[in-house]
């Protein structure tokens, strides 16, 4: 038997359906991966291995019937952020120790409703606040990518493969492993963890300021954030309502589409759902580019930017350029004010989110003299550092005297960025071709991240933006840096024109190939 | 625009959060980076420009003023600290 566990979604619904595995198989496969993988990258906080195997046990009925949905059998991890009904439901946070909602969010429910099987709840970073999964309190997750070191080997024969390039001298280079852990970005780090090192089919992620497409980006793996109000909001647990949204990691572009497909809905108990029918992502897969106007930004071309990244970045240009797309250059001037911007807004509607978490109602409870002692001790200790840096400054530009020089400022700002979007759509631009982030994955602990939080904020300098307009964005890995990390480029799309996110990704991922770690744990 | 220690503390305390005189101090040395790299914003020209309330031109959905959902006392604290008869449990509030 082939390692199930490596089948893309797509390739094991079409065993599923065809009968040649089952459900209890591949769920199987996976519990196994992860019982020996999990001591190690800590991509899940819980596993629900009973619940996965009667959730099979009952799609192989299905499939046996011919009546199973769109991801019969399809074993997938769910970030914690996610509320599912009778099982740890934490956003990775102290103050929600405990806590089993009775309830299930409605992205979980959907995916469920198609036939889709929980392996377990992925860690995060806590309240999906961070870009490297450090800040979670079940401890950070590791990158199952590691930097590598090429070595020229002599041959004896002329050989091709394993990862290889052949010299004209027959001289093979092979690419030796470090042992310095790598983050695997944030806040959805589980997830891309997981979906990388084969530990799951497909994950739900949800983004804020780049949580999807970051972490993708650093593990390889595909992640799109989908329009504001494609995804409902419903049962997860609220960083900042005016930017999350939920979306897929996947292995591949096809999968993310699968993903998102099942996802999506339109949801009468978000107000901000929006009421439009979710098309069949899938079939914009392989659709031609040719005269396709894709718009490249030059704000997107920021100091200190490693000299990879730009290259990237060309290579997806001649990419789409050569499937027939027209390249022109565009002006996105407001670039620049989206991360500042993004750290007013994001951090005042999170300290009002966060402020339900009390001590009172679910979580942790830490005993006081009175009761406004009781919220103080519960929150200082329920919190980890960057979560109540950012309830802090959320107070603060949100206090008396201060919310017009801050947070009305900062909406002013996010207004010129939206429009700065909408005069290149006006303009015939189909989609914007960008890097997904500054850099690859960096180090566990990295020390400047540690002294500096602006530092760690600029993680998201080129998806922030994306949030900020509610546009789609979609994050599909491009190529190896010169250190054999994996990098990523981003689609930006018009709002809920996703569909032509996935036909463009489809292009890049077709010339650029897909990647996988070598597998060390 | 800067924080002090005194701001800080304030702060905190709208926030809900017990700081130590050493939390206090690492703090208003982290939440003056962050307002120093928001200053930026104060450049932009925002003379005319209405602020953002909503990403998406929509209507606010509304929905009937009708029960649709209730009798679910067990379950809402269900998953809190300490209760009793379906009451959540506080520290005295009121001498």
């Amino acid at each position: 038997m082939s390692d199930l566990t490596h089948l893309t979604i797509s390739e094991a619904r079409a065993r599923l359906r065809g009968k040649e595995i089952t459900a209890a198989e591949i769920t199987e496969a996976y519990l196994q991966a992860i019982e020996r993988a999990n001591p190690v990258l800590n991509a899940y906080v819980t596993v629900t291995g009973d619940k996965a195997r009667d959730m099979a046990k009952a799609s192989d009925a299905k499939l046996a019937r011919g009546e199973g949905g769109a991801l019969e059998g399809i074993p997938l991890g769910i970030k914690d952020l996610f509320g599912t009904k009778g099982v740890h439901t934490q956003a990775c946070s102290h103050v929600l120790d405990g806590f089993e909602p009775r309830y299930e969010s409605t992205v979980t429910a959907n995916l469920w409703a198609d036939g889709a099987v929980m392996l377990g709840k992925l860690n995060m970073d806590e309240f999906a606040m961070g870009s490297s999964n450090e800040t979670s309190y079940y401890g950070p997750v590791i990158n199952p990518w590691r930097r590598s070191r090429l070595d020229t080997v002599v041959m004896p024969t002329t050989h091709q493969g394993d990862g290889g390039f052949v010299s004209a001298g027959g001289a093979k280079t092979q690419r030796t492993l470090d042992n310095a852990q790598l983050v695997p970005g944030g806040s959805s780090g589980g997830s891309a963890s997981a979906v990388s090192a084969f530990l799951c089919a497909g994950a739900t992620a949800t983004d804020t300021g780049g949580s999807i497409r970051q972490p993708a980006a650093f593990t390889g793996t595909v992640g799109i954030k989908p329009t504001y109000g494609r995804c409902s909001r419903w049962g997860i647990v609220a960083f900042a309502s005016s930017l999350d949204q939920a979306g897929p990691i996947a292995r591949d572009v096809r999968d993310a589409a699968i993903l998102l497909k099942s996802m999506a809905s339109v949801d009468p108990r978000d107000t901000t759902s929006v009421d439009r029918p979710v098309p069949d992502y899938e079939a914009a897969i392989g659709k031609p580019i040719k005269g396709m106007k894709v718009g490249i930004p030059k704000e997107y071309r920021v100091d200190g930017m490693p000299q990879d990244i730009e290259a990237l970045w060309q290579k997806g240009i001649a990419w789409l350029k050569e499937a027939g797309a027209e390249i022109v250059d565009i002006s996105l001037p407001h670039t620049k004010y989206a991360l500042p911007a993004y750290y007013i807004v994001a951090p005042a509607e999170a300290s009002s989110n966060l402020a339900r978490y009390d001590g009172v109602r679910y979580g942790l409870r830490v005993p006081g003299k009175d009761i406004v002692d009781m919220y103080e001790k519960t929150r200082a200790a329920g919190f980890g550092r960057e979560v109540k840096r950012r309830i802090m400054i959320g107070t603060y530009v949100l206090s008396a005297g201060y919310y017009d020089a801050y947070y009305l400022q900062a909406q002013k700002v996010r207004t010129l960025i939206k429009r700065d979007f909408e005069n290149v759509f006006a303009a015939g631009v189909d989609v914007i071709l960008t890097p997904a982030t500054p850099s690859a994955a960096f180090g566990v602990a990295d020390e400047d991240m540690a002294s500096d939080p602006v530092k760690m904020y600029l993680n998201d300098i080129f998806t922030v933006t994306v949030n900020m307009a509610g546009l789609p964005g979609i994050s599909v890995p491009a190529g190896l840096d010169a250190k054999g990390l994996p990098l990523g480029l981003q689609l930006i799309g018009r709002p809920f024109d996703e569909e032509t996110l996935f036909q463009t990704a489809h292009v890049i991922e077709q010339a650029a190939g897909t990647f996988q770690p070598e597998k060390w744990w | 625009m800067s924080v002090d220690l005194q701001t800080v503390k304030r702060v905190a305390h709208l926030a809900r959060i017990a700081v130590s005189e050493e939390d206090a101090e690492r703090m208003t040395g982290e939440l003056n980076t962050i307002l120093g790299f928001v200053e930026q914003l104060n450049e932009v020209d925002v003379s005319g420009v209405e602020p953002m309330t909503s990403v998406t031109p929509m209507e606010m959905k509304k929905r009937l003023d009708i029960v649709t959902d209730g009798n679910k006392a067990s379950d809402i604290v269900a998953n809190a600290p300490a209760t009793e008869e379906n009451f959540f449990l506080v520290p005295k509030v009121v001498e």
